[in-house]
């Protein structure tokens, strides 16, 4: 078991370099990155001197380097832009962020638990059919788009929610709901199938057997069994959120760490994109160790084993 | 495949509503030059944002209206389906051949070669995939072939996972692992017993795969960084309108609903193909 | 007298199989009662038919299923509920995935008791810990705290009884308990359930298909066929004196020490046990049996065969030993 979880730490470690790399890699793919600072207008002295200044002039090897090292440290460069550290830009942004994608799992778990419990206990009926179609019909929605009809209907229309910014609680209400979409099915589904499985279970039969009332069968045997892969999948799909922040904060222009790439990419400001390229991805290894812990923790064969 | 399983597909509801709808697609697309009724690119700054010819204040012209340039709705739209269209199947094939080839691989061999096709699969999936391609977009400079290959280059993973473990089972079966004791070919085993085997759960990962790529291609466009204008893409003429929702909600509603439904026809034959194997692998 | 569980022209249909047609049977407080028969006979069904148990799309019609004198056949969910666990208890045949995986011994034992009687935790723990060393387990302590997979088949299966005997139950079904272990185990868990029985009066509806453990534990035995009670009779007399040529044929597959001669071949029966559709009339034994006759495809009459002995069968009671001659 400890065992487990050091080569499964070693190899987050290491995936963690290589993206750093790629991260590197990323900003290089340009050509020249001076060129692509200094805008169209610049002259070639204007190119000259950024070169200088950043210190792109030397091998490549050792800009690698020092940006790696730096990187280790959490010291991401300065921005372009906002003229300031990069770290403390994007420190400064994650609340929103983290708040969103918090926000945006909860409501997916609220909605695709119950779901998916009742879609199982209701096998092959019209009730387990509608909610395969739900599920379906957040699968082929697009993010964006569902963000645009929302705030059409309830920000204009109903004039119920913010349509933009988070001033208020009330303002993550709709990016909320938009991004738990891009999560609903694959949880419903996930809780459908584990439910359905763990009900065909000898020990469902043995609980009936021992009279056990029919909400302790479904909620104690059941879904305590179902919910393992559930949790773990949960903690995968929190990643996957924080990734695609970038749309919903874009539409819902909500200054989040999405937010500030997609302000940096269309400025060229590559230190703060391939910095939040790197804390995403970061975090996303972080949020799998998590899911394999939690596994570990629910499943007593893993953890006594 | 037994002639009961392909008259169960398609006898089920789901495959025909997808088959309808990604056939047509794919007709539309194929013609659309000769279909629309007006040049996509026409800009008529006289007629601009005319309403749908069955809404208020439409013109019998226009079916699907104008946009914000006075561009025939109708004919960006058609023309949009090819865009969404050909991105997706070339999409499929890029990421295809990546992800099904380190699949093949890491389950083959095994050992060694299997942890690193996993360690590539762990390192891609921790990669956010929509901010890489933006960034790559701005830098390179977008055009429609960069996203082909952008979302080729990142869509791999799904195809390599499942092409690694189906791999690995087939590679484990009794009688396939007998035939490589008694000595036949890497390559017998390979192409006689792991790729017909393989080829069905495939082809459900290159359905959702296609339909990612759709909605992807419609984000990246949608936040200007994909298919570059005037290029009618679905998202793009989404971004190019939202100014407009508020007053004429139908400019973001039509582009918007062609996507939706194109990738819910892709999901349904992907789900009818997943739902024919699934209770065939269970019995 | 009143019997703890009787069962009269029981009829379970599953889609379009007639698994159980008019079984009937009886098991009286303090005896061990066995139902035998090849897999596939209705054995499994009928237990849980008295349970309450059977899977979906399952359909059940009686003329009686009474239990301790009550008639429990118009129970409707609820009410069997709180039958379940506490009156009448019941274990399976796989003590490997019996136990839920996510749950300590001691807690899947102590809600039952919890359940049905609202007792404490402490109380509870004390009576699990109690019954886990009747039956036969050391440091129970231990065990209560540990979980299923930490535990051996045959520990597994003394846990599920221990687990069945919380409530003190009047009658134990048991469902093939002893298939999926080893035989050694085998032997400990009957000698188990034997000694159980006499203690605490328990009536046991045990359903095996080993004739050699119907032989060792039961006071009566049923012969199951097709969805059918075809025999009923005296452990003792149904081994003497078999009157169906389907229990024949089954005594005649198993090798009795000093009876059966070396070299000479075992018994066997020809062919598999049908699938029946609802609306068969008639023996479902006649197209295996050698005996059968004109008069098996209609209405089967039961006869009286000596001491509480029935039989389902078109044969004069008599007829064996004409066959033996």
């Amino acid at each position: 078991m400890l065992r487990f979880f050091v080569r499964r730490f070693a190899v987050a470690v290491l995936v963690a370099l290589t993206v750093l790399t790629l991260a590197f890699m990323l900003t290089r793919l340009s050509g020249d990155l001076a060129i692509s600072i200094a805008g169209p207008n610049a002259t070639a002295a204007d190119v000259e001197q950024i070169r200088q200044v950043y210190g792109l002039n030397r091998p490549l090897y050792v800009q690698y380097l020092d940006w790696l090292g730096r990187a280790l440290q959490g010291d991401f460069g300065e921005s372009y832009f906002f003229r300031d550290r990069v770290a403390k830009l994007i420190a400064g942004r994650m609340p929103v962020t983290v708040t969103l994608g918090l926000v945006g799992l909860s409501i997916a778990l609220v909605v695709s638990l119950p779901l998916g419990i009742l879609a199982a206990v209701k096998e092959g009926t019209w009730v387990d059919r509608l909610v395969g179609v739900f599920a379906m019909i957040g699968q082929a929605m697009p993010s964006f788009w569902l963000g645009l009809l929302l705030m059409i209907v309830f920000g204009l229309q109903l004039a119920w929610l913010p349509i933009s910014g988070v001033e208020s609680w009330d303002g993550f209400i709709l990016p909320g709901v938009v991004l738990a979409f891009s999560a609903i099915p694959s949880l419903t589904r996930l809780t459908r199938s584990g439910m359905i499985e763990a009900l065909a279970s000898d020990y469902i039969r043995t609980a009936r057997a021992k009279g056990l009332t029919r909400l302790s069968i479904l909620v104690k045997h059941g879904f305590r069994n179902a919910a393992i892969p559930v949790v773990s999948i949960a903690a995968v799909q929190l990643g996957f959120m924080l990734g695609g922040s970038i749309v919903i904060e874009t539409v819902f222009a909500l200054h989040g760490v999405g937010y500030l790439a997609w302000e940096s990419i269309s400025k060229n400001d590559f230190p703060v994109v391939q910095a939040v390229v790197l804390v995403l991805a970061l975090i996303y290894i972080g949020l799998t160790l998590l899911a394999d812990l939690l596994n570990a923790v629910l499943d007593p064969r893993l953890r006594t084993g | 495949m037994p002639a009961g399983r392909g008259a169960r597909l398609l006898r089920s509801p789901g495959f025909a509503v997808g088959a309808a709808i990604v056939g047509f697609a794919a007709i539309v697309a194929l013609l659309a030059p000769w279909i629309v009724p007006y040049d996509p690119f026409a800009i008529d700054l006289d007629r601009r944002l005319v309403p749908p010819s069955f809404m208020e204040g439409g013109d019998p012209r226009n079916f699907l209206g104008t946009d914000q340039l006075g561009r025939d709705y109708f004919s960006r739209l058609i023309y949009g389906t090819r865009i969404s269209m050909v991105i997706g199947v070339l999409t499929v094939i890029t990421s295809g051949l990546i992800g099904i080839t380190l699949g093949i691989l890491g389950g083959f061999y095994g050992g060694k070669v299997d942890d690193a096709v996993v360690f590539a699969i762990t390192t891609r999936l921790s990669i956010p995939a929509v901010l890489v391609a933006l960034a790559v977009a701005a830098l390179r400079g977008s055009s429609f072939m960069l996203v082909v290959l952008v979302l080729g280059l990142l869509l791999w993973d799904r195809f390599a996972v499942v092409a690694r473990s189906t791999t690995m089972q087939i590679r484990n079966l009794d009688y396939v692992a007998a035939a490589w004791c008694a000595g036949v070919s890497r390559w017998w085993v390979l192409t006689r017993e792991v790729l017909p085997n393989i080829a069905t759960h495939l082809a459900v990962v290159a359905t959702l795969e296609m339909a990612l790529a759709i909605l992807l291609e419609a984000a990246l466009s949608f936040l200007g960084l994909g298919v570059p204008p005037p290029l009618p893409s679905w998202g793009l003429m989404i971004s190019e309108a939202k100014e407009y929702m508020f007053f004429s909600p139908w400019v973001i509603i039509v582009p918007g609903a062609a996507l939706f439904v194109l990738v819910m026809g892709v999901n349904l034959l992907g789900d009818a193909l997943r739902d024919m194997m699934g209770t065939d692998l269970s019995r | 007298m009143i019997e703890l569980l009787e069962i009269r022209d029981l009829r379970v249909t599953i889609g379009s199989t007639a698994a159980v047609r008019g079984a009937s049977l009886a098991v009286t407080k303090g005896e061990t009662h066995c139902l035998v028969g090849e897999s596939g006979c209705g054995k499994s069904i009928t237990a849980l038919s008295v349970m309450g148990l059977l899977p979906r799309g399952a359909r059940r019609e009686t003329t009686a299923l009474r239990f301790a004198g009550e008639e429990i056949g118009r129970y409707g969910e609820r009410e069997m509920e709180r039958l379940r666990g506490d009156r009448m208890a019941m274990i399976f045949q796989e003590p490997m995935t019996s136990l839920n995986p996510a749950y300590t011994v001691g807690s899947q034992m102590t809600e039952v008791l919890r359940r049905h009687r609202g007792t404490s935790r402490a109380q509870a723990v004390d009576r699990a810990a109690e019954l886990l060393a009747r039956v036969g387990i050391t440091a129970p302590g231990l065990r209560l705290g540990q979980y299923p997979h930490q535990l051996s088949g045959g520990l597994r299966q003394r846990v599920m009884i221990a687990m069945a005997l919380m409530c003190d139950p009047e009658l134990l079904i048991a469902d093939e308990p002893t298939t999926a272990l080893d035989v050694t185990v085998q032997a400990q868990i009957l000698r188990l359930l034997a000694g159980l029985q006499k203690d605490l009066g328990l009536g046991i509806l045990l359903i095996t298909h080993d004739l050699g453990v119907v032989a060792r534990v039961a006071d009566r035995v049923s012969v199951m066929y097709a969805g059918e009670v075809v025999e009923s009779a005296p452990t003792a007399a149904l081994f003497a004196a078999p009157k169906h040529p389907y229990t024949r044929g089954l005594l005649s597959c198993v090798p009795v020490p000093g009876k059966v001669k070396r070299d000479e071949p075992l018994g066997s029966i020809p062919g598999v046990v049908p699938r029946i559709q609802p609306g068969f009339t008639g023996c479902g034994f006649r197209d295996r049996c050698a005996w059968a006759n004109a008069a098996c495809a209609g209405s089967i009459p039961r006869r009286g065969a000596g001491e509480g002995h029935e039989v389902l069968c078109t044969l004069p009671p008599d007829w064996s030993r004409e066959a033996a001659a």
